[in-house]
């Protein structure tokens, strides 16, 4: 059990008020005053309607805001429901706050909850980002029941999404995690989620909390966490998530927070993944892919340009990481046309996993290694834009089910290159 | 006459023998020095060998860039400089040690003085090494953050970081040798100076679009939104 020492005497104080709860919901934040005030009303309102009777509480645990937020999300107590609401707590809503740094850590902040969760015993518990601005009450309840009602230890999410929106995810996140850990987690790395306290106190007891893992990306390690634990794991569908808006720039910390978590996880989950064959379906509720066809702004030439420039200009580090052949393909490729140009799903799995061995083995820093994976990923989302343009919904499904496959049977090459010594 | 002369021959004959006498189990006692110390060094070299190949230290001199210099001057692998580097080292010591045994007073004083050298080119090696090593580091990061940024010319910024780095440690690792400090100070003044004033004119001639796209990018919205994907990666 985390004893918690971390935690700071005001918070705890605040706990000791709460005693304990049977459902909590972490926010973790960062000067969202803006959205901060409509998710927790949100919030309240979703507990309200299917958990009246529960004991609930919701944790803030923000990163040194600036701008109010924690003022705004204590101030929401149960009394000033809005008038036209017709729903009241049959039991205490609490909501308390804590800062557990001046400077934001997503690491950090859900080890925070986590340990607030062991110390209320709660039941239940969720998480929710503070970016998703569009959040319903309906939300809350299907994170929720799976947990209370159903006995699952994970709920992760999916959602309606445009087909082109979170293309790390389907095109390595996804496949690798399924083709290496055997189940179909759509989202690994889940803005929000629901949690048992046993699968809780299960992450809070691996004592990584010292060795990085309170560094961004900590909520793939749960996950990954709650399979090779053999925890419950569910989906459910949740409904339309707005695609955070982010720039072309943000691929390098998304890699980091992403790419770098699973590739570190590999090496003490050896055990669990190199004798795992084949993949399982999770149990879902709702619909486990949605994808929408609007028009998206993308621009290609840019992508391709920098995938060729990244392939020229990055050939010393390449000869580090790939092996001769994956890089001759990669600068036989890097010389085509727009056309022509064409980064195959074998190419590409095979280009992840000779990563994901150079990450193991060191062969450079291994913040660089993730960092010269970002060129290429650049060039396998032109070939993925390109494919799957005028697709329907069924069509790029398709595709991303074919990458899938195309990772799980490269798996022996994955589990060959990590035994080599060089 | 003839006597004296065969004599003082005879003298000088003894005094040799009496010399070389009086020498010989010193002569003996340095090839005894020199043997041990050859037999020593080489164990030295085969034990450091073994532990830098265990330790993949050709790797790390690969990383920090020091094999490609290694091979430009068709030097063997890193590894091999090095415990080749140390057999010679230790087999010198031994010998300047062997010699001192002679007692020939000239060579005594300059075999302390090169005992009293060692600790500096140790540390002049050790600083040169991890020098190497921090330029490769900070020109690959350069490199990484330059191609990931689309900056123009990511290889000579990266190469321009490199410089920098390597010309001052190379200007540590010579006033650690005590070689031509004053020079070295202005060498590296003059280099410095001169890189720095390279780069300020590439940057302000070569770097006004990359300037512009800049001041754009962090002001005018309108045109960087245009220009930017809609894409989400996760």
């Amino acid at each position: 059990m985390e004893d918690g020492n971390f935690l700071t005497d005001d918070f705890l104080r605040q706990l000791i008020d709460v005693g304990e709860a049977d459902i909590l919901v972490g926010l973790p934040t960062h000067n969202n005053a803006k959205s901060a005030g409509a998710i927790v009303r949100t919030i309240r309102d979703g507990i309200l309607r299917s958990f009246p009777r529960e004991r609930a509480v919701i944790i803030n645990a923000d990163g040194g805001s600036r701008d109010g937020t924690r003022e705004l999300i204590t101030e929401l107590s149960i009394s000033d429901a809005h008038p036209a609401s017709s729903l009241h707590a049959l039991r205490t809503l609490h909501a308390i706050s804590t800062q557990y740094a001046n400077t934001p850590h997503s690491g950090v902040a859900l080890r925070t909850i986590l340990s607030a969760a062991e110390l209320l015993r709660a039941k239940a518990c969720i998480m929710i980002s503070p970016d998703s601005e569009n959040i319903s009450p309906e939300w809350i309840s299907s994170l929720i029941r799976p947990v209370y009602y159903d006995s699952f230890d994970l709920v992760s999410p999916t959602y309606r999404r445009h087909k082109f929106d979170g293309l790390l995810t389907t095109n390595l996140l996804y496949p690798m995690v399924r083709a290496l850990y055997g189940v179909r987690i759509r989202e690994a790395y889940m803005p929000e989620f629901g949690f048992s306290g046993r699968l809780g106190s299960h992450f809070l007891g691996q004592n990584q909390w010292s060795n990085g893992a309170d560094e961004n990306g900590t909520e793939l390690r749960l996950t990954l966490a709650a399979v090779t634990g053999k925890f419950r794991i569910c989906q459910t569908f949740l409904g339309t998530k707005d695609p955070v808006e982010r720039r072309g720039a943000d691929l390098v910390p998304a890699l980091r927070q992403s790419v770098g978590v699973l590739f570190s996880a590999l090496e003490p989950d050896f055990d669990v993944w190199s004798t795992m064959s084949g993949s399982q379906d999770v149990p879902t509720t709702g619909d486990d892919v949605e994808l929408l066809l609007d028009p998206l702004r993308i621009n290609r030439k840019r992508l391709r340009e920098m995938f060729v420039s990244g392939v020229a200009e990055l050939e010393s580090v390449f000869q580090s990481i790939l092996a001769p052949s994956t890089l001759a393909e990669l600068k036989g490729i890097a010389g085509l046309g727009e056309e022509k140009f064409r980064y195959s799903a074998e190419l590409w799995v095979k280009t992840v996993y000779e990563f994901a061995a150079a990450y193991r083995k060191s062969v450079i820093n291994r913040d660089h290694i993730i960092q010269a994976l970002a060129p290429l990923f650049r060039g396998r989302v032109f070939t993925f834009v390109v494919e799957n343009r005028n697709g329907s919904a069924k069509d790029v499904a398709n595709n991303i089910e074919g990458l899938c496959l195309e990772f799980e049977r490269l798996k022996p090459y994955l589990l060959e290159m990590w035994k080599s010594k060089e | 006459m003839r006597e004296m002369i065969i004599s003082e021959l005879s003298q000088a004959v003894q005094d040799l023998a009496r010399g070389f006498a009086h020498y010989l189990p010193r002569l003996i006692v340095m090839l005894v020095i020199a043997l041990a110390g050859w037999l020593i060094a080489y164990v030295i070299q085969v034990v450091l060998r073994s532990i830098l190949r265990l330790v993949k230290f050709d790797r790390l001199a690969e990383n920090a860039g020091a094999s490609q210099l290694l091979s430009k001057a068709a030097l063997p692998s890193a590894t091999e400089v090095l415990s080749r580097f140390a057999f010679w080292l230790a087999w010198l010591g031994f010998l300047l040690l062997g010699v001192s045994v002679l007692g020939i007073l000239g060579l005594q004083e300059q075999t302390a003085r090169f005992f009293l050298f060692l600790p500096r080119l140790f540390a002049a090696v050790l600083i040169l090494f991890f020098g190497l090593l921090a330029a490769g580091f900070f020109a690959r990061a350069a490199l990484l953050a330059a191609v990931n940024a689309n900056v123009p010319s990511p290889r000579l910024l990266s190469l321009a970081v490199r410089s920098i780095i390597v010309v001052f440690v190379l200007s540590v690792v010579f006033e650690e040798l005590g070689l031509a400090e004053q020079t070295m100070v202005v060498a590296f003044g003059i280099a410095f100076g001169a890189l720095m004033l390279g780069l300020a004119i590439a940057f302000g001639i070569g770097g006004r679009d990359l300037a512009r796209r800049f001041l754009e990018e962090k002001f005018v919205r309108v045109k960087k939104d245009q220009d930017e994907d809609e894409l989400s990666p996760l």
